[in-house]
């Protein structure tokens, strides 16, 4: 039976999350370049540019993207067949949060609702697992910053709002949020599911590189109508205007309630990160 | 649209000459303040306490910085979203604050503040903050220490680049822009 060492888990969660803060992946770079050259706006041009040149910054001297180095958000998968020594798994996510944050020079940003008192340590992490066959621990870890997370928001629809529905809650969700959550921005959308399900998918649907098809074909064809209603909207980088508004929509659903249809729309910046290892 | 370089702290003419839409390089000492610190500096003003700095003239930065590695001057240093900060903004105008710098829209009342204020909202890139701290030459915390990223800093910046979001006019950058480029 393969075993895994409680603190062989600490380090790899602190090295992804020194990683994702620090390495924009080379999908959102691509993206970045397209929209450049697409763009018609000057001033969106000029964002583009200035966010290229930021990543590779980034990159080069090892320091955050973004100020907003975001709740730590995990999904792990855990094979069913591993032992872990040493120590509880969570336990060991949640201190490689608090060294990776650290060593990283990353900001601590969790804090207390009311008090408003930082934590000190950027925990809690916000963990998702699951159980999965085999043996291995897959750790996805994608900080999520504040700014676009607020400007997310889930609806209850009836079912009688339908596919229609679901496409003018997301374009009326992205039109309110304007500048605000730093466009170019990526959509997630999580539909189906229940209340806390299709906000899951939704956060889900954002560790999708962004040069990767839906394999649904009518996800896909809604996810390409409402990418471009959305770039209809003329929000533009930074808000200042343009045709790039969102990189992508992505979009995962699950079977609902007969009475409902829950629709969750959680919005990325543009600093779409992520980074994953599988132990 | 016009391009200017300007030196805090802003007079009254610096001001009024800003259009929304104008790229403008800020150069100079400029205040970091977000929610935590707002409400700090709004308690003093209601219990008539004297505040940290004298806001005649000066900016504020919305921004919560990340650590500086060793040897860095500041870490990544890029705006936060603006409108949290909307219902804490208005005393401070009172105290002569001439600018702010964020990212995203202002409410109705803080648009109309500007006008009142013969003050000025400028967009920074949201993002960029690996890039903005290029820009800052000097960081000392100067109140609130214990607030960590949200302490007020006094920040030195060279040729920060900003854009004219709201103007003293009435005009705003956002708006004006999805006019211009949204297709039905």
């Amino acid at each position: 039976m393969k075993t895994l060492e409680y603190q062989k888990i600490v380090d790899t969660v602190a090295d992804l999350c020194m990683k994702a803060n620090m390495h924009l992946n080379n999908d959102v770079l691509t993206a970045f370049q397209t929209s450049y050259d697409n763009e018609e706006s000057e001033v969106g041009k000029e964002v583009l540019e200035k966010l290229i040149e930021n990543a590779k910054i980034a990159s080069e001297e090892e320091v955050a993207m973004c100020q907003d180095t975001g709740v730590a958000v995990c999904f792990v998968e855990v094979g069913q067949d591993l032992v872990i020594t040493g120590g509880e798994l969570e336990k060991a996510i949640e201190e490689g949060v608090r060294k990776g944050y650290q060593e990283g020079y990353l900001r601590k940003s969790m804090c207390h609702p009311f008090t408003r008192k930082n934590t000190g340590d950027n925990t809690p992490p916000v963990i998702h697992t699951r159980v999965v066959p085999g043996d291995n621990l897959k750790i996805t870890v994608a900080p999520k910053g504040g700014g676009s997370e607020n400007m997310s928001a889930l609806k209850m629809l009836t079912p009688a709002q339908g596919k229609k529905g679901v496409v003018d809650f997301v374009v009326k969700t992205v039109e309110e949020a304007g500048p605000n959550p730093c466009p170019p921005i990526v959509v997630g959308v999580g539909i189906g599911g229940n209340f806390e399900r299709c906000a899951l998918l939704a956060k889900k649907s954002l560790l999708r590189p962004l040069d990767k098809e839906n394999s649904d074909p009518e996800l896909r064809e809604m996810e390409k109508e409402i990418l471009q209603k959305i770039n209809n909207l003329g929000i533009g980088p930074q808000g200042f205007g343009g045709r790039t508004t969102a990189l992508a929509v992505h979009i995962e659903m699950e079977p609902c309630h007969i009475a409902s249809l829950p629709v969750a729309v959680n919005i990325n910046c543009h600093a779409a990160r992520h980074a994953e290892a599988v132990l | 649209m016009a391009e200017y370089h300007l030196t805090t702290p802003l007079t009254d003419d610096d001001v009024l000459k800003l259009q929304a839409g104008d790229r403008v390089y800020l150069t100079g000492v400029i205040y970091t303040a977000r929610d935590a610190a707002h409400k700090r500096l709004l308690d003093l003003i209601e219990k008539g306490e004297p505040l940290p700095v004298d806001l005649a003239g000066q900016i504020i930065y919305y921004v919560g910085p990340t650590p500086a590695k060793p040897g860095k001057v500041i870490g990544s240093a890029g705006p936060t979203t603006s409108y949290r900060m909307d219902s804490l903004t208005v005393p401070l105008l009172e105290k002569g604050l001439k600018g702010m710098i964020g990212k995203g829209k202002r409410s109705a009342e803080i648009r109309e503040a500007l006008q009142k204020y013969n003050s000025v909202y400028f967009g920074a890139i949201g993002g960029a903050a690996a890039l903005i701290s290029k820009c800052v030459k000097k960081a000392e915390i100067i109140a609130y220490e214990d607030l960590g990223p949200e302490a007020i800093r006094r920040l030195e910046v060279e040729n920060f680049p900003v854009v004219v979001a709201n103007d003293c006019h009435g005009n705003d950058v956002y708006q004006e822009a999805v006019k211009k480029y949204k297709k039905q």
